[in-house]
């Protein structure tokens, strides 16, 4: 294969340009285009008040999601990591499982567990405990969020693990290394890459989710993909404000990758990972 | 001591990721409508599974939009991996950088950019209407990053010489491409591909804003959603869940006998 | 073994595309839409709003495209303005709408309705007196009403003491000692046609003033709210999550059924009063099969199966005769027209009115 063979990148050039550069760009039009020609009034509407306070609001419980979803996920790409063969895959197929699954479903079912008269609390109160009131407050959201997007957190970081050569962590215990300092000093920085990539993989869906917070949170709350979504479907010349939204929410993600992937280098470039 | 507890830490965590789905393959053998009171155990919802008109017609239509993704991706992809591998590094990392757009982009974002580009090429173009069309380019574009990406590192792998010697032994270029290439990175257009398939048929963000006056799967299921979603949805699901785990089983017991094998050599 | 993996996935492949091919000869959309020479109609309709066959109920599509050989593509809708936002984007093509009154009017007036030919919709004739040339169709010209209802308070009578629905008001939404167990409207006009009522105005107000004073009141009554919901108030109700919520009057005949513990009242501040109209899609290139499928749900069996199965009220004459006459004398389903004189139906909003809704519905959902 040389370097003729390059033209055949001109259809896909084509077609990126046609399905993914013009839409955007698009987006971008509408964000500043009115019907009286250019303008900054949309823009502008999302600083001032309820617009602002939704994105603020996803970019929280998008926040503590990702943070619960690292937390938890951390230690079962850990203990996976560390299993034998059999068990090892069995587990990644248990992982990835509940994905193929239809995600709306999914929360529908979860929202059946959690209610006041669902069936957590019927069990809690037959064995005489008393009930949790969780529907329809953001933990429920957060918690639908972390149910959701778990396995995109453990399935990066676990395949960096696996990568990680057992050679080193076998040399630093010789060199008189124990189980935690090994764990800090050498698996933790190993997968920072598989972290980063979890963290991403978790925090822009999560942040742009909608139905979460209307399923579990009693649409009590709007998120950002909600107003989004109201603003394009519901709201009568919702487009422009809408695709200002689209594009404010699209350029706060890309600075936080950004930011991700710098933090991620820089990690690199500190040595520990020759 | 510290084997207990990542068993138990496991158990934990798989309990929480299962529950629902348990809960919902329970429930679709519910004898009544209610989604939280046991009535007792009936096939009825299974039975009214066949029945439904509404859920055939959304997951026909589901799976036709599906395959025909899949493979139009997995062409475009294959097509474009192939020129991607051949052009200059400056050219290609801009390609690259726009072919993970539609991956890294908040869903609702490429539902929005495409529900825009496809009303105004309706307006532009008279003959075409949102719909089945609309919906099968716009899964054709958020599948074919995958299908690349699946490709591209399996064409690094490979030896380029090879190409070049069936060449110089006087094989024309496309029968080189497909005798010696091809074999080579089928893998990863397999997985591409399958990869296509699943992401296409489980998408809802985006059929829900390009997909005009069509209903696939998942927009009927979020239609259900905003009422009472029928047990027989659950009944669906839950043989799906079936089908999907016997095919996992198989992967993986063909993976294991494949390792096996070649331990004993 | 490559080749024969080569193999495998193309011919897997053709199975499938062969397999769905001929496998959706039968149902709507796509490329089996090819194989079925039949002439598609599109309807499109509120969720749960037709006879659908469930529980041994007519089947009213499936009788229509058996009666009259056309293939019906039927989807739908969960608000007045979701429907609207997609006709007008043109980001779908539908044939058949039934949207209400005040969306009819708003249609209406943006020239995006087809004029009916009534020649073609004998059995228009069924139709009462008092539910034709209403104020959203004066000249009687684009719609044909399908149902009609009011909305009202539901509760629960194990849940809520007899003494907080003695004066049946809109205030029990407002009441603190149900805090967490009210649901709401999760629609604007719905919402704020609930507060404004409440403080007497006209749920088509356009003084700003009285627009913002609803407001205050929603947000008043925000920290009461379990949940705002549509059409999973059902569910919330018949199990008990809530015990106070506003719907529409002809819902509780199915959520007494579920759960006979579920009572209903017209406030007496008066309410709102709707009617869902079947209208045709301007520039509908199947407008001659639309106005058969409008006659044909004004046939007698039909519009009775359909008020039977979606429970509320029909303008049907015939069908009203055939009801059972428990129902036909029941306030709440056919209100008697002094408590209807109570009730208002809703008017379209001049747009700046409509943008302040729309703006302090996102405030209010979120403060």
């Amino acid at each position: 294969m040389n370097k003729k063979s390059s033209v055949l990148a001109a259809p896909f050039a084509l077609w990126i340009l046609i399905f993914t550069v013009v839409p955007l760009a698009l987006v971008v039009y509408f964000a500043f285009w009115g019907d009286n020609g250019f303008t900054l009034d949309f823009i502008k509407s999302i600083g001032e008040g309820e617009y602002a306070k939704s994105l603020g609001t996803s970019i929280w419980l998008g926040a503590i999601a990702t943070v619960i979803c690292l937390l938890l996920g951390y230690p079962v790409a850990y203990i996976i990591s560390r299993a034998k063969g059999i068990s090892q895959r069995t587990m990644v197929m248990l992982i990835m499982l509940p994905q193929w699954m239809n995600f709306l479903l999914r929360t529908y079912a979860l929202m059946s567990l959690l209610e006041n008269n669902g069936l957590i609390n019927t069990w809690l109160r037959d064995i005489g405990l008393d009930p949790i009131n969780i529907i329809n407050t953001r933990a429920a959201v957060v918690l639908g969020m972390v149910y959701d997007f778990l396995p995109f957190m453990v399935l990066p970081i676990y395949s960096v693990m696996t990568k990680i050569d057992h050679r080193v962590t076998e040399a630093a215990q010789d060199l008189g290394a124990n189980g935690f300092v090994v764990f800090r000093r050498v698996i933790l920085p190993l997968s920072v890459p598989g972290i980063i990539s979890g963290i991403t993989m978790v925090f822009v869906p999560a942040v742009s989710s909608f139905i979460i917070s209307r399923l579990l949170g009693g649409g009590k709350e709007m998120l950002i993909g909600d107003v989004i979504e109201m603003l394009f479907i519901q709201v009568e010349g919702g487009r422009n404000v809408g695709a200002a939204l689209s594009l404010v929410l699209m350029v706060l993600m890309l600075i936080c990758m950004t930011l991700m992937n710098h933090f991620d280098d820089s990690e690199d470039s500190g040595g520990m990972i020759a | 001591m510290r084997k207990i507890f990542s068993k138990l830490y496991m158990a934990i965590i798989f309990i929480f990721l299962y529950a629902p789905i348990v809960v919902m393959m329970v429930f679709s053998f519910n004898d009544s409508k209610s989604r939280v009171k046991w009535d007792g155990f009936s096939l009825r919802w299974y039975e009214s599974l066949f029945e439904d008109d509404e859920i055939f017609a959304a997951l026909t239509l589901s799976l036709e939009v599906a395959v025909i993704a899949a493979i139009c991706a997995t062409l475009i992809g294959l097509v474009a991996a192939i020129g991607l591998f051949g052009l200059n590094k400056r050219l290609k990392n801009v390609m690259m950088i726009l072919n993970s757009v539609p991956m890294i982009n908040p869903e609702i974002v490429t539902g929005v950019s495409l529900m825009l580009l496809f009303v105004a090429l309706c307006n532009l173009l008279g003959f075409l209407e949102m719909g089945f069309t609309t919906l099968v380019l716009a899964h054709i574009t958020f599948c074919v990053p995958y299908v690349v990406l699946n490709i591209l590192p399996k064409l690094r792998q490979m030896n380029p010489h090879l190409y070049e010697a069936a060449q110089d032994l006087g094989c024309p270029p496309v029968k080189a491409f497909c005798k010696v290439v091809l074999p080579e990175i089928m893998p990863g257009v397999f997985t591409g591909m399958m990869m296509a398939f699943t992401l296409s048929l489980d998408d809802f963000i985006i059929s829900y804003f390009v997909g005009g006056e069509t209903q696939t799967l998942p927009v009927l299921i979020y239609s259900m959603t905003k009422k009472h979603v029928k047990p027989n949805m659950f009944a669906l699901t839950s043989l799906f869940f079936a089908v999907i785990l016997v095919l996992l089983l198989i992967v993986n017991i063909r993976q294991m006998r494949d390792e096996n094998k070649k331990r004993a050599f | 073994m490559k080749k024969t993996l080569v193999s495998l996935v193309a011919s897997l492949t053709m199975l499938c595309m062969i397999l769905s091919l001929t496998a959706g000869c039968s149902s709507g959309g796509g490329v089996s839409g090819c194989f079925d020479d039949r002439e598609v109609l599109n309807v499109y309709n509120w969720g749960e709003y037709i006879s659908d066959g469930e529980d041994d109920s007519l089947d009213v599509i499936e009788a229509f495209e058996e009666k009259y050989n056309i293939r019906v593509n039927y989807t739908t809708y969960a608000s007045n303005e979701e429907m609207y936002q997609k006709i007008k984007s043109g980001a779908g093509n539908y044939d058949i709408i039934i949207p209400s009154d005040y969306m009819i009017e708003k249609m209406i007036s943006e020239d995006m309705l087809e004029k009916l030919d009534f020649d073609n919709i004998p059995n228009y004739k069924y139709i009462g007196d008092d539910y034709k040339n209403l104020d959203f169709d004066p000249e009687n010209e684009y719609s044909v009403p399908y149902l009609w209802g009011t909305v009202g308070v539901f509760y629960n009578t194990k849940m809520v003491d007899e003494e907080d629905i003695k004066d049946q008001s809109w205030d029990i939404l407002w009441n603190e000692k149900y805090s967490g167990q009210i649901l709401m409207f999760d629609n604007p006009r719905d919402a704020f046609g609930i507060a404004l009522k409440k403080l007497g105005y006209s749920q088509n107000t356009t003084d700003k003033a009285e627009w913002q004073e609803a407001y205050e009141l929603l947000a008043e009554q925000k920290p009461l709210v379990q949940a705002y919901v549509m059409d999973q108030i059902f569910d919330k109700m018949a199990n008990e999550e809530a015990a106070i919520a506003p719907y529409y009057a002809g819902d509780a005949r199915i959520m007494v059924a579920e759960n006979p513990d579920i009572g209903f009242y017209l406030p007496k501040e008066g309410s709102n009063k709707f009617f869902d109209s079947m209208c045709i899609v301007k520039g509908s290139e199947h407008k001659e099969a639309a106005e058969k499928f409008i006659d044909f749900m004004c046939e007698a069996d039909v519009a009775l199966a359909n008020s039977e199965y979606v429970c509320y009220s029909t303008p049907h004459t015939e069908a009203y005769k055939l009801l059972d006459k428990e129902i036909r004398d029941n306030d709440n389903y056919y209100p008697s027209s002094r408590t209807l004189e109570r009730c208002e139906v809703f008017c379209n909003l001049p747009p700046k009115i409509n943008e302040l809704q729309n703006d302090l519905w996102i405030k209010l959902k979120t403060k």
